[in-house]
């Protein structure tokens, strides 16, 4: 029975980098005890995470698959398992399994197009892994777009890594913004919906939403809009998960399981399905 | 048999639904079945004469949905109250768990409930129909069995058969006529068990907990149990669980619960009603009221509103703990 | 078909356990049955259902998965899998057997869940007919014959005797070893038999309740539904409908600190439980009525529409009787236009 692969079962990791991104986001860099990368994945995909006795939880990889040494999540600090996790040192062990769920389409329906990526808060994290996916195989996409906004200055996660590396790209525009007016910010003011409005993208551009539902809302309201079809906007969801894998039965909208069906949905796939998340 | 009959309580209950005095009715609903009843909130006249029942199943104790359905009902909500029922509204009422104005409490006389598992027992299963006759319940079954007639004392559920009152101790109107305190046996089960020896007591509690499915339903049902947020539902209160980790945490989950209403608990029986794997819960509480009758006199949660429960209140008579440990040897 | 007399009933159940743990329906001492190891002395109890289903032969209510040393900053992790040993269970009916591939559509698929698997490869399951449906019964409505039921044997009881029909090699292996006990038939008691209980199926009160209004596509129409509403006013929000249900599969996974380490737990888990969804920032079913909707929907739309059209309901009428309030699914599938 024991050489039978069982999901359930994760493996252990070690945590062998953490970086402050945010008062309350943590990005974490997660191997093997040999030191090598624990799975493969594609973008948009995610991993159960846990500490024994504590709990388990399922996070996104913030990492894209073209880094082959290791995987990073960046994590928010608001509950059991991330608060444990906020307080965890280099060289904490911790367990991991997957990956879980679909991917975004990258090499299917991304492929040639020009990209929009929108993103709020801690919703950059599952974006981060496709946009450096896409800027990995940089001939293969088109232009691509980046807005990102959040409470604060302070809070916009991979500050360092977007001013650094994705505004210095070719072809690649970062439209940053945050909530409100603070010292020290000379970029945009305002909420992502509204700034997505202003900016006023082509609509030939396939979209990637993701944030807290009540922005990824007002922000496919603000890309219908401006003329986009829901078939050309992707969004990633999240509800609660134990099994990751389609069987202990909660993260399901309708009859699609966020956590094998998803976590990446077309927007029009979910008109097809109960408004109940 | 229900010597009240149906019509007078759905008379009463269309006519002040009409007159607009309340705006819905809590009471007992039609099911598949003779005996299935659903508690149900009318809203019309009409559903009340299509579907409202009043039958020996009428079980259902509606104290408790007044905490949630004042609140949501805009005007007063018209309850049904059983005398046993209205315990647990009064106890209610001084836990000030519901609005008061909000409620047109209605007493209803009841002659006993039936238990439908008693009455399988009897009549086998595959039931057709149960006929109220003066006899009794005359079960017709699927099979082509002759008819049997099951005396209503034979149907009678437990805690109907130790009915501690007959009277009504709170309503807004009376149908029928209230009865008296009544001298019951209920204790006399739990003096049983007090005779054991402990680990004749323990091999027992055992026994029946082990069958315990933690459905929740005891505490659901449970008109002492109206905490907005359960400890055992709470993933951050250490407490919380489903399913018992190991057989000793699934005692002690009915023995917290037990503990929580102790004082509280009226011996309405919901709990041993609604157990999906008949576990006595009851005598758990029974126990407590007994202990609690012994130790600081006689004391019955909701006979009165707003009094004070013998464990929440001091007086300089009350036993000392040491008292109730050495008695502890005696018993 | 071999068929054996009641008279010779645990000699028979002495056979099997030589070879195989053996489950038969026996008292539960609180006026129900439940599926008993047999032992000497453990007496077959003739019941139409048992209080709990036998899912928890394959999915029981708790099971440990896995444990782990905590050590300072470090882990270890123990694999505690074991092989299930072979076991028999006897008087399992038609609609559980039924419910058994309700359940294997959820765990054996891929990923398969090698704890569910390996129960199922080493149980044997005998049926056996209900000579009596009762009034809760509507295993019909999901094309279920209880004259006829599935499993690894189907058997059927009459008066003095019990006949036995294999259905799969694991069980024609198990019939083999009864050889000596049983003899050789002809299929005339049993389609006797079979006759007198389609008559009783015909006079059930529920033969009308149909499953046409529901299934895979259905979504929006019945979620949006007016009905819940009324239908979910006065559900307590307690499991009990979940967990004396032979297809519900949902779970929770638990850690349990020893003092000694940490086991990593399974256990049932409710839609109907109010903290079932709840997410550290959110509750996406915040009402009783969307977790009662949840239950049914899952049941009659959602299910079927991943599963070719099959329902995750076998009828058995466990919800009917045991319900604190009374509500089924019976009443949900009437009231959202199911009957005939």
């Amino acid at each position: 029975m024991n050489n039978r692969t069982e999901t359930l079962i994760p493996v252990v990791g070690v945590i062998t980098d953490v970086r402050i991104d945010t008062p309350d986001v943590k990005t974490f860099r997660v191997v093997t005890p040999e030191g090598k990368k624990a799975f493969d994945h594609m973008p948009g995909q995610c991993a159960m995470l846990s500490i024994p006795g504590v709990g388990e939880a399922m996070f996104s990889i913030t990492s894209s698959p073209t880094n082959t040494e290791f995987m990073e999540f960046s994590i928010k600090k608001c509950g059991c398992v991330t608060d444990w996790l906020h307080q965890a040192e280099v060289g904490q062990q911790i367990t991991i399994r997957g990956p879980y769920g679909r991917p975004f389409p990258v090499e299917e329906e991304f492929k040639g197009k020009d990209l929009l990526f929108i993103a709020g808060g801690i919703g950059l994290a599952p974006l981060r892994s496709v946009i450096n996916y896409c800027r990995h195989y940089r001939d293969d996409y088109g232009k691509i777009d980046i807005v990102y906004g959040s409470r604060s200055m302070d809070d916009l996660v991979d500050y360092k890594e977007i001013v650094d590396e994705w505004t210095k790209d070719t072809n690649v525009d970062v439209h940053l913004t945050i909530d409100r007016e603070q010292e020290g910010w000379d970029g945009h003011v305002g909420f992502v919906p509204n700034f997505v409005k202003e900016l006023g993208f082509d609509t030939n551009k396939t979209a990637i939403i993701c944030g807290p539902p009540i922005m990824i809302k007002f922000t496919l309201q603000a890309m219908v809009e401006l003329g986009f079809n829901k078939e050309q906007v992707y969004t990633t969801m999240e509800l609660r998960m134990k099994c990751g894998v389609g069987k202990c039965g909660r993260c399901n909208i309708g009859s699609k399981y966020v956590c094998k069906d998803g976590p990446v949905f077309r927007c029009d796939e979910l008109d097809e399905l109960p408004d109940e998340y | 048999m229900q010597k009240i009959t149906r019509d007078v309580l759905v008379n009463k209950a269309v006519s002040l639904l009409e007159a607009g005095e309340v705006k819905a009715v809590l009471g007992w609903g039609k099911g598949e079945f003779s005996y299935d009843v659903t508690p149900t909130v009318f809203e019309s006249a009409d559903e009340l004469r299509e579907n409202f029942v009043w039958n020996d199943f009428c079980g259902a104790n509606f104290s408790k949905y007044l905490v949630s359905k004042t609140r949501k009902i805009q005007g007063k909500i018209l309850v049904f109250l059983k005398p046993c029922d209205t315990y647990s509204f009064n106890q209610l009422l001084t836990e000030h768990r519901f609005d008061r104005e909000k409620v047109y409490a209605v007493g209803v006389p009841c002659e006993g409930m039936a238990d439908i598992a008693k009455v399988k027992a009897l009549a086998g299963d595959g039931i057709s129909a149960i006929d109220f006759t003066d006899a009794g319940l005359v079960v017709t079954t699927l099979y082509d069995d002759e008819p049997k007639t099951i005396t209503y004392a034979d149907a009678l559920a437990e805690r109907c058969v130790n009915c501690k009152s007959k009277k009504h101790v709170a309503y807004d109107e009376l149908l029928g006529e209230s009865g008296e305190v009544l001298e019951s046996a209920r204790f006399d089960e739990v003096e049983k068990i007090e005779a054991m020896t402990a680990d004749e007591r323990f091999a027992f509690w055992q026994g029946e907990l082990s069958r315990c499915i933690r459905c929740n339903a005891c505490r659901d049902v449970c008109p002492a149990c109206t905490c907005e947020k359960c400890v055992f539902d709470n993933p951050n209160s250490g407490a919380e669980n489903k399913a018992p980790a190991t057989s000793f945490e699934e005692q002690m989950f009915h023995i917290i619960r037990a503990f929580h209403v102790a004082g509280r608990c009226t011996d309405c029986g919901e709990c041993s009603r609604v157990c999906p794997q008949n576990i006595p819960l009851h005598l758990l509480n029974r126990k407590f009221i007994r202990d609690i009758d012994n130790f600081y006199g006689e004391y019955q949660a909701g006979a009165e509103v707003g009094s004070r429960a013998p464990l929440v209140d001091y007086n300089l008579d009350d036993l000392e703990a040491s008292d109730v440990f050495d008695r502890r040897d005696t018993e | 078909m071999r068929k054996f007399s009641l008279s010779v009933l645990s000699e028979v159940f002495a056979e099997i356990a030589k070879n195989a743990t053996l489950y038969i329906p026996a008292t539960d001492n609180a006026g129900g049955a439940k599926f008993t190891k047999w032992a000497e002395g453990v007496e077959y109890l003739e019941t139409l259902n048992t209080v709990k289903s036998p899912k928890d032969f394959f999915f029981p209510h708790t099971e440990d998965l896995m444990e782990f040393k905590v050590t300072g900053k470090n882990i270890e992790l123990f694999d505690i899998r074991e092989e299930s040993e072979d076991f028999v269970v006897f008087g399992v009916r038609a609609c559980d057997v039924k419910s058994f591939d309700i359940l294997d559509r959820v765990f054996l698929v891929d990923p398969v869940d090698t704890y569910y698997a390996s129960r199922r490869e080493h149980g044997v399951i005998i049926s056996l007919a209900c000579t009596r449906p009762a009034e809760t019964c509507f295993c019909g409505t999901f094309d279920i014959d209880p004259a006829t039921p599935a499993g690894d044997i189907s058997a059927w009881k009459t008066e003095d005797s019990i006949y036995l029909e294999a259905n799969t090699a694991k069980g024609e292996a198990l019939l083999a070893k009864l050889d000596v006990l049983t003899e050789e038939c002809d299929t005339e008691a049993v389609e006797t038999q079979q006759e007198k209980i389609r008559k009783i199926m015909d006079k059930l009160p529920l033969k009308d309740l149909t499953t046409d209004s529901f299934g895979g596509g259905k979504t929006l129409d019945l979620f949006n539904s007016e009905k819940w509403a009324e239908l979910s006013e006065s559900c307590l929000g307690c499991g009990t409908c979940t967990f004396v249900c032979p297809t519900c599969q949902c779970y929770d996974i638990k850690d349990f600190n020893t003092g000694n380490g940490v086991i990593r737990y399974r256990c049932w888990d409710s839609c109907m439980f109010s903290e079932f969804t709840k997410m550290a920032h959110g509750n996406s079913r915040l009402s009783q009525l969307e977790r009662f909707r949840q239950r049914f929907m899952h049941k009659l739309v959602y299910y079927p529409e991943n599963n070719e059209g099959i329902f995750s309901c076998v009828g058995c009428g466990r919800c009917l009787s045991k319900c604190p309030i009374s509500m089924n699914i019976v009443k949900v599938m009437k009231a959202l236009g199911g009957e005939k």
